[in-house]
């Protein structure tokens, strides 16, 4: 998988690569996490059909609501830049998966009710399944494919295989992607339902309960939910 | 789903300019009940105008005699962790927290959720041609269908759907102020009022007029931050819809209550304010007992259906759980 040279690193990155080890590094091999095949650059020619790389000149108000309407839109993706012209019903999601071939984020419910389509934008986590793309314009998305460097894994990538976080791997990603802007708002002193104390901003102890508080957007079909609180505490003691 | 003209503003007054040019458009914010039902079908706008960048909406300050302005745009995860809003509303917070998942509060804005529509599943479905609310006139399924997740209280013949929302809940025990402006001008309307009942509109879920947007919500000074509570019961332990959740808050002199508020969410069209349970604590110290009889208040005239009677007895047992966490005594 090849990455784009301008590729930000926005505060994904928790640490470096020092908890890794060799021994360790074996020990994933077994579970590999499969990489997406996708070559992103900033002249990505998108596959859907019905759009073109040109901005096309639509204009603020469109009377005729019977034809096509393609809106131009902004955004980076993985550091890297896309200038696109969409058909506004577009979601963020099918411009990942069906536009850019970035088919690490899935397609769980297509309604917002599972997670499985979790990414971030401007760093927070969002379904991008009822986001429409066009709503995006100026704004930094992050897909679990931009979280490993080449073939480093991110820090929660390796706890999810160390941890047994999976099964499937369906709802990894997701769950990944969801975890990550987790610990940035643990960390930060976000409050959760539920626990007792709704005035401090000091980071928060991220208990058993805690986590599946706050990861109780992202559900797991095959239960591997011990793994997935186990591998997000672990990184999170880390920090 | 259905092609749409979009275009995006920037400004409240660009906003209502383009509302007046296309009068059926409707406001796209973080999306999260529209883009749903759009992809059910049961919302089809031909004109969507995108709001999100309508900076000046999104603020949450204090305004002249204490009181707090918290915009529409504002996303329900930033409401509730913001620290004015955790320090004097924690009922409202709490409220926010409890409501759908981390992701999902960080997309809709406070505007969004005070609109957001019921999940009667007959509703969210156009498959089903029996459905007052999106079709006046075509009849009620959930009447004499599935109706466990339905009203038990203040529901016509027309509509039992319940209003989903957990903030609109604690809003109604804060007795918040809905700030709209429209190229009329603006006004500001009391919670209470602003949620409709299904009465023979059951097609109406609120009193915002046509041309209407929602600048910010306004919430009272009080005290009631020390002693509330949010309770919410659910088939799951998070991430799904009340069955009944209740909004208490007291303000103690000692044990002594000086005043109350109760709100139930998961039993009406709008958020449950009951004025004769809150009457009954009022002077009074506090105990169990006292509880029990307010709770017995709330529910008075509930008429479950064949699936909800369960809602009557929960509803009146999670007054007493919210009040007796509320007031320190659980």
């Amino acid at each position: 998988m090849n990455r784009d040279d301008n590729e930000k690193k926005s505060d994904l990155r928790q640490h470096g690569s020092d908890s890794r080890s060799d021994s360790h590094h074996s020990q994933v091999t077994r579970r590999e996490f499969v990489a997406t095949v996708g070559t992103v650059t900033s002249a990505a020619i998108l596959r859907f059909p019905i759009f073109a790389d040109e901005s096309l000149t639509s204009h603020p108000h469109v009377q005729n609501t019977t034809t096509y309407q393609l809106v131009p839109v902004s955004l980076q993706i993985n550091g890297a830049s896309h200038q696109l012209s969409l058909d506004p019903r577009i979601t963020l999601l099918d411009l990942l998966r069906d536009g850019l071939a970035l088919t690490g984020t899935k397609k769980g419910c297509d309604h917002g009710q599972c997670g499985a389509c979790t990414v971030l934008v401007n760093g927070r986590r969002i379904n991008s399944c009822l986001s429409f793309a066009v709503t995006h314009d100026g704004d930094q998305v992050s897909t679990i494919e931009g979280l490993s460097q080449g073939d480093e894994l991110h820090p929660l990538q390796s706890a999810f295989l160390e941890h047994d976080g999976l099964q499937c791997g369906y709802c990894t990603p997701g769950q990944i992607c969801s975890a990550v802007a987790m610990l940035n708002e643990a960390k930060a002193g976000a409050a959760s339902y539920g626990s007792t104390d709704t005035g401090s901003s000091h980071p928060v102890r991220l208990t058993v309960a805690e986590v599946r508080e706050r990861m109780s957007g992202n559900i797991c079909r095959c239960g591997a939910y011990p793994g997935i609180v186990q591998a997000i505490q672990s990184v999170y003691e880390k920090l | 789903m259905n092609p749409f003209a979009y275009e995006r503003a920037d400004q409240v007054e660009t906003v209502l300019e383009a509302l007046s040019r296309s009068p059926g458009a409707r406001f796209l914010a973080g999306g999260t009940n529209l883009v749903d039902l759009m992809k059910n079908g049961v919302e089809q706008p031909t004109h969507l105008i995108d709001i999100n960048r309508v900076a000046s909406l999104a603020a949450i300050q204090l305004l002249p005699h204490g009181a707090l302005h918290i915009g529409a745009l504002a996303r329900n995860s930033d409401t509730a962790n913001h620290p004015l809003v955790r320090q004097r509303y924690p009922l409202l917070a709490e409220a926010l927290l409890a409501g759908a998942s981390p992701q999902l509060r960080n997309a809709a804005t406070n505007g969004g959720n005070l609109l957001q529509r019921t999940r009667c599943c007959y509703f969210m479905d156009p498959a089903f041609s029996q459905c007052n609310k999106r079709i006046p006139g075509s009849g009620c399924a959930a009447r004499e269908g599935l109706n466990r997740i339905h009203a038990i209280l203040g529901a016509s013949d027309e509509c039992i759907a319940t209003n989903p929302s957990d903030m609109s809940v604690a809003l109604a025990a804060l007795e918040a102020q809905v700030r709209v402006r429209s190229t009329a001008g603006e006004r500001t309307i009391p919670i209470a009022d602003f949620h409709r009942l299904a009465g023979t509109t059951p097609e109406l879920d609120t009193n915002l007029q046509p041309g209407e947007l929602i600048l910010a919500i306004e919430l009272p000074k009080n005290n009631y931050a020390t002693h509330s509570h949010y309770l919410k019961v659910r088939d799951r332990a998070s991430y799904a819809f009340a069955l009944v959740s209740v909004a208490a808050a007291l303000d103690l002199d000692g044990k002594k209550i000086r005043s109350a508020r109760i709100a139930l969410g998961g039993v009406a069209h709008k958020p449950w304010r009951s004025e004769d349970a809150e009457q009954v604590l009022v002077g009074k110290e506090m105990s169990i007992d006292l509880f029990q009889a307010a709770s017995e208040k709330v529910v008075a005239g509930a008429r479950p259906h064949a699936h909800n009677a369960f809602k009557v007895e929960l509803a009146r047992q999670s007054v007493i759980r919210a009040l007796s966490v509320a007031g320190g005594l659980a």
